[in-house]
């Protein structure tokens, strides 16, 4: 993880487009200026960065679906539960899952999980539109080699 | 069409907040009832999920822009079942 960069996820592990599913990993820095603020002398990942990694599993997993022809923009945030406090270090296995391939938009269940504990849990709905440009394509593309490329090393 | 538009009104209901009896057939989703993009989504997933469709709302978005169709054609809400009464008829044909 960068998480000054949002850059959340290491390492795609599992991705089935077809069947809507996506399993990432996800190592939190020893050390972020994230930390600094949050919270001083106590670092923990904020609860929305643990959103947006759950948010980014479940957007490339769309991205595969729609063979990056189209973008998916996070849209809205459901029954969002944050269980427990994530700390620097942590090792996270981030999953998502299609729950419904709508016209125009999607929504995913996803989750974070470290050594089998619940960390987080959320619907998230997601717009399905025109890439407004071709560089936020390309970066994609070049973002998703990356993290595949780490599974096949 | 009864059942349909029946079934429509109490997803608006539950998803909206907004009172079944001021969910009528001839309100715009959008201009009467106050309805936007977004909580249509829920309200298209719910659609799509109860009635086991997928409402082509990127299409009619595409019309909607390209044509310069009425809002009215797509979200008067009788005229909303009606197009559902028709995705439901090409899904079951």
């Amino acid at each position: 993880m960068l998480l000054e960069y949002f850059q959340m996820i290491d390492i795609v592990e599992e991705l089935d487009p077809v069947n809507g599913k996506a399993v990432a990993r996800a190592e939190v820095p020893m050390e972020s200026t994230v930390f600094e603020g949050h919270f001083p002398g106590s670092p923990l990942v904020p609860g929305v960065l643990l959103i947006e990694t759950m948010a980014q599993a479940s957007g490339f997993m769309i991205l595969s679906r729609l063979k990056f022809e189209k973008m998916p923009f996070l849209a809205s945030v459901n029954n969002a539960k944050m269980r427990t406090f994530v700390e620097p270090g942590s090792v996270l296995r981030v999953e998502a899952d299609l729950e419904h391939d709508g016209s125009g938009f999607a929504i995913t269940r996803a989750r974070i999980s470290s050594e089998g504990k619940r960390i987080c849990d959320s619907n998230l709905t997601f717009r399905i539109m025109p890439f407004p440009n071709d560089a936020l394509r390309e970066n994609m593309l070049d973002r998703f080699g990356e993290i595949s490329r780490s599974a096949e090393e | 069409m009864g059942t349909t538009f029946d079934a429509v009104a109490e997803i608006i209901a539950d998803t909206s907040d907004i009172p079944l009896e001021e969910i009528t057939p001839e309100k715009n989703a959008f201009t009467d009832l106050g309805i936007d993009s977004l909580d249509f989504l829920d309200i298209a997933f719910a659609i799509d999920k109860h009635f086991g469709i997928k409402i082509p709302l990127e299409q009619w978005t595409e019309e909607l822009n390209e044509n310069n169709a009425l809002v009215d054609e797509y979200f008067v809400l009788s005229k909303l079942c009606a197009r559902i009464d028709e995705v439901i008829a090409a899904k079951d044909a």
